[in-house]
Formats: C-alpha cells, sequence, structure tokens
C-alpha cells in the first residue's frame, strides 16, 4: 500500500539548534501513530513541517504524494494545533461554516459535525464563552470536514475528560477504517497504548524508537519488579534468602529482575511456602519504557 | 471567490460584534453633519449649490479621517491572528494568503463604505434640505463616495502590510498610527513649509505636483476638488490642485490601492506561524 505520508532523511535547524536529525518514517492509510517525546523533542517542528506550515532544511517530505503545504496536499490534510484558538467573538456554528466553506463544503453542514463531538447545544454561543474542552471539540470537529487521508493532531486530548476522550478515539477509529491515516501527539500513555497501531519516540530531534508497544517492551528488556509480603516473623528469614533484595521501612522485600529471571524467581519466591504471605509482580510501566527510550542519547 | 466571500463574511461579522461597524458610522455621521452646519453660513452668494461646497468640506474631513478608521480595522488583520494563534490552523486550510488578505478587504471596505455613505448622506441630506438647487452636487457627494473608498483600501492594505511585518498588535498599532501621522499630517506641513521657503520657485511648480500625487491622501484631496472646481473654495495645499490633470490624480487614487495590496501580500508571505 502506498503510504500516505512519508518522510525520509529530514533534518530541520533553527540557527544553532537541530530541532529534526535525519528522522524517516512512513504511514499507510487506515494506521494510527502516536507521536511521543519530552517538550521540546521535536513533534510540534515535525508536524508543523509535514503540514507545509514551516520549511525543512534538507530530506524529503510527500504527502499523498505531493509536497507538504502546496494547495493540492492542503485538500487531503487536516490539522489539530495544539492549544487551539478561535476568534472568540464568532459562535461555534458560524466558525466551523467558514472552515467548511473554505473546504468547498456545504456551511449547512456545521450543525450536523458540532453535534458530533456533542456541541449541539452551544452551536450558537460564542466561542468566547466555550470552556477549554468545548474549544477543543470544536477543533477537532473541523478536522472531520470533508474527507481528509491525513490527520495531524498535535495533544489532541488535553483538556479534555475521560469519557470525551474515549468518545474521540472512537470518531478516530471510525476514521482510521474509512483510509484515514492519523499521526497524533499526546502525553497521555495509556490511552496511546490502547488505541493507536504504532509508536514513534522522539527524543532531541531523534526518531529513537519507532514499533507496536509490545515491540517496544521487548526491545527496551527492562526489569520486573516482585514486592514480597514476608508472614510475621519470617522476614530475616526472607532476606537472608535474597540478599539482592532491598528490605523495605513497610516490611516489603523488593526483588529486581530481567525477564529471562523472572520465572526462576517467582519458583524461588514459591518454594518458600507459608514464609511468605503475599506477592506482587509489577511489570515495567509504559512510563519506563518511554523513559528508557527517551533517555538512552545521555539526556 | 467562495473561499473571499467566506472570509469576507466572517470578517464582517467580527468587526460587527466588535462594534467597528458602529464605531466608524458614527464617527463619520457625527463630523459629517458638524461640517455641514459650520460650513453652510458663508456659502450663500458663491455661486455654487451647496451641496458642492459641503463635498469640498467634507473631502478635508475624509482626507484625515479615512486613513484613519482604515487603519484602525486593519492593524489587527494578521498581527491578531498570530498573537490568537488562529494563524497556523487558517494556513492549513486550502485558502492563499491572498484570498485571506482580499477577503479582509472585501469586509472591511463594505464597512467603511457604508460609514462613508451614511456620513456623507447625512451632510447631503441637510444640504438639499436648506437649499432645493443643492442636487446638482449629486455628481460631487457620488464622486467622493467612491474616491474614499479607494483612499481606504489603499490605507487597509498598508494596514495589513504593518500588520505582518509587526507581528504583535501592540508593534502594529504604534506602526499604524506613526504612518497616519506621516502621511496625512507631517506630509503635508513639510510641503507647505517647502512652499514657503521655495517662494513660487522650481519646487512650487516642477516638484509639488509629484510631490501630491505621490502621496495617496494629497491624490484623493486633488483629484476631488479639482474634478468639483472647487479649487478656489478650498485653501492650502488644494490650491495647487489646479495644476494638476485629473486623469493623473485619479490613476494616483487606483493604482495605490493595487501597490498597498501587493505589499500587504509580500508582508503577509514572509509570516511564519
Amino acid at each position: 500500500m502506498t503510504p500516505t505520508l512519508t518522510i525520509s532523511r529530514l533534518t530541520k535547524r533553527f540557527q544553532s539548534v537541530e530541532a529534526l536529525k535525519s528522522v524517516s518514517l512512513a504511514l499507510e492509510p487506515g494506521r494510527r501513530a502516536a507521536l511521543l517525546g519530552h517538550n521540546g523533542a521535536g513533534k510540534s517542528t515535525m508536524m508543523k513541517i509535514v503540514l507545509g506550515l514551516i520549511p525543512f532544511d534538507s530530506g524529503d517530505v510527500s504527502v499523498c504524494g505531493m509536497a507538504p503545504g502546496s494547495s493540492a496536499a492542503r485538500t487531503q490534510v487536516a490539522y489539530l494545533p495544539e492549544n487551539v484558538a478561535f476568534h472568540p467573538a464568532l459562535t461555534g456554528e458560524e466558525q466551523l461554516r467558514h472552515y467548511l466553506a473554505l473546504r468547498g463544503e456545504s456551511p449547512k453542514l456545521a450543525i450536523e459535525l458540532l453535534a458530533r463531538v456533542g456541541l449541539g447545544h452551544a452551536a450558537r454561543r460564542r466561542i468566547g464563552t466555550y470552556s477549554k474542552g468545548m474549544r477543543q471539540r470544536v477543533g477537532l470537529a473541523q478536522t472531520l470536514i470533508g474527507r481528509p487521508r491525513l490527520l495531524v493532531l498535535d495533544e489532541p486530548t488535553s483538556g479534555l475528560d475521560p469519557v470525551s476522550r474515549r468518545d474521540f478515539y472512537d470518531l478516530l477509529d471510525g476514521l482510521a477504517a474509512e483510509g484515514t491515516a492519523i499521526l497524533l501527539s499526546s502525553h497521555v500513555l495509556t490511552e496511546v497504548e490502547a488505541r493507536t497501531d504504532r509508536i514513534l519516540i522522539l527524543s532531541g530531534g531523534e526518531l529513537v524508537a519507532e514499533g507496536t508497544l509490545a515491540d517496544l517492551r521487548t526491545r527496551a528488556a527492562l526489569p520486573v519488579a516482585f514486592s514480597v509480603r514476608p508472614a510475621p516473623g519470617h522476614a530475616p528469614a526472607l532476606a537472608a534468602t535474597f540478599p539482592e533484595g532491598v528490605q523495605g521501612e513497610d516490611g516489603l522485600l523488593r526483588l529486581r529482575g530481567s525477564q529471562s529471571e523472572k520465572l526462576p524467581l517467582l519458583a524461588r519466591i514459591a518454594a518458600l511456602g507459608s514464609a511468605v504471605a503475599d506477592l506482587d509482580v509489577i511489570p515495567p510501566s509504559l512510563e519506563d519504557i518511554y523513559s528508557h527510550f527517551s533517555r538512552r542519547d545521555g539526556q | 471567490m467562495n473561499r473571499i466571500l467566506a472570509t469576507a463574511v466572517s470578517e464582517f461579522r467580527i468587526a460587527f460584534r466588535n462594534r467597528w461597524v458602529s464605531i466608524a458610522t458614527g464617527m463619520m455621521v457625527l463630523f459629517a453633519l458638524v461640517l455641514a452646519a459650520a460650513g453652510s453660513a458663508p456659502t450663500g452668494d458663491v455661486g455654487v449649490d451647496r451641496l458642492s461646497v459641503t463635498v469640498a468640506s467634507l473631502t478635508s474631513l475624509a482626507v484625515y479621517l479615512v486613513p484613519l478608521l482604515a487603519l484602525l480595522m486593519s492593524f489587527d488583520a494578521v498581527a491578531g491572528e498570530v498573537e490568537r494563534g488562529t494563524l497556523p490552523l487558517l494556513l492549513t486550510y486550502p485558502v492563499s494568503r491572498l484570498q485571506i488578505l482580499l477577503g479582509k478587504l472585501l469586509a472591511h471596505l463594505a464597512i467603511l463604505g457604508l460609514a462613508v455613505t451614511l456620513g456623507y448622506g447625512a451632510a447631503a441630506l441637510a444640504a438639499v434640505w436648506f437649499d432645493p438647487g443643492a442636487t446638482e452636487g449629486l455628481g460631487a457627494l457620488w464622486r467622493l463616495i467612491w474616491s474614499s473608498v479607494l483612499l481606504g483600501a489603499t490605507f487597509l492594505g498598508t494596514g495589513y502590510a504593518l500588520s505582518a511585518l509587526a507581528r504583535r498588535p501592540s508593534g502594529a498599532a504604534g506602526l499604524a498610527i506613526a504612518l497616519w501621522l506621516a502621511a496625512v499630517v507631517l506630509y503635508d506641513l513639510a510641503l507647505l513649509a517647502l512652499i514657503v521657503t521655495d517662494g513660487g520657485g522650481a519646487f512650487t511648480t516642477q516638484a509639488l505636483p509629484v510631490a501630491l500625487l505621490a502621496n495617496p491622501a494629497d491624490a484623493f484631496r486633488v483629484f476631488n476638488l479639482s474634478a468639483a472646481q472647487a479649487v478656489s473654495a478650498a485653501g492650502g495645499l488644494g490650491g495647487a490642485a489646479g495644476t494638476i490633470p485629473l486623469w493623473q490624480s485619479a490613476a494616483s487614487l487606483l493604482l495605490w490601492p493595487l501597490a498597498a495590496i501587493a505589499l500587504a501580500a509580500a508582508a503577509f508571505r514572509k509570516v511564519t506561524p
């Protein structure tokens, strides 16, 4: 399948700072990719280049086979900026009618679009009176105009409550099923895990990791943690059995082991029988995996 | 064309809600009526109809007020979008920067056209009320209205250009006021000073007509005064109008808006969101 978005060896400099260093990626129709990274890692810069808002220094970017920012490319791409803003004097409906007209669609669809993001009741109120979450939903509504082949969403769920977030990802699933490629950035790792096909981690302008979460988990090979609660009176014996463990003030014994050591370690603990009151196995969290990749290059 | 119209509709709505429509109209009507009342005294036996005299007074008013209104409406056009953060999203839409500017221009020209029509219209009504023969001056009134719109277009265009160059509304407002002072007030003062020191020499006969045509506000004044053959009724620089052929001031009036829009488009193209 021809990728909707292709980026190869993209480099962008701001004076002396290298914002993007030789980044390459391809996004096929219907795929949802999440872009993760610290503030200043280059996420927004990359998105703005894909949209043609800022020029780049070297490399190639192709959006639906066209140059980014060309008028042909702009008809195929929809964007939701971080902290999206609108003129406060216009109502939600008027703002969407304007955007619909700019995309050559019928302005009559405005109310229907607002209803899709749960703003039907506020359509005739001025955007100046909206909450941040409501403005964000106007921003989402305008990305649904027409049938974009590529959606670029910068922190799309910031300011949304958990229920709206779920509704929003349901909308994305629908679009992806129709073949829209989606590139989004987020800080909320749990929702990214459940609702995207691929994770891209940017760090210091470099693409340091790319793949499904399972891929990244395997590649990171982070240690598994065990938290063992000794039966009353057995704490010293337990500590003697596992000299590598750390005895906490709460009475819990903490152990760490690599993925391959996990089962042998479990067997040793189980062999202690009644000396162990309870046991928790704590896999590396998404945050751990993310930190592992994003800090790898001396950060 | 639809994109320009859609932009114009939104901009008109915004200007209406920000009270720009009522401020511009109110200002024009108020000043025009004051002028009509003040200008009514000495006219009785000048031999021209009352409306033509009112138009000559209105011309002097428009030279100051139309550029001011145009700059006040336009200085926020690009810088305001940058500051609100609405520009990046707008520029990802399939609409060109020139179309955005033309949409804004259309809306602002409509407001300006409305304001001058109502303002001059009020003064004209007052003139016709007192002197039924004043209807002879309707041609001059119509000329004043459309030339005011052209003058407004020039200053709207330069206002957009300043807005794009400044990137911040506060900076753009400062530049707009500076431009108004320089083009409308100081320019004429400097010319007057030069005429006085020159004493009817080469400057007054050779350079002055060019200097008047080079400034859109002066070209507007010269055009209206010489077209109405009301040169004698006007004092100051207006007196020089007699030496400039009508087609030259008309050409200046028509070319300036195009140059201003081209300048605005060039400045806007350099804005990176």
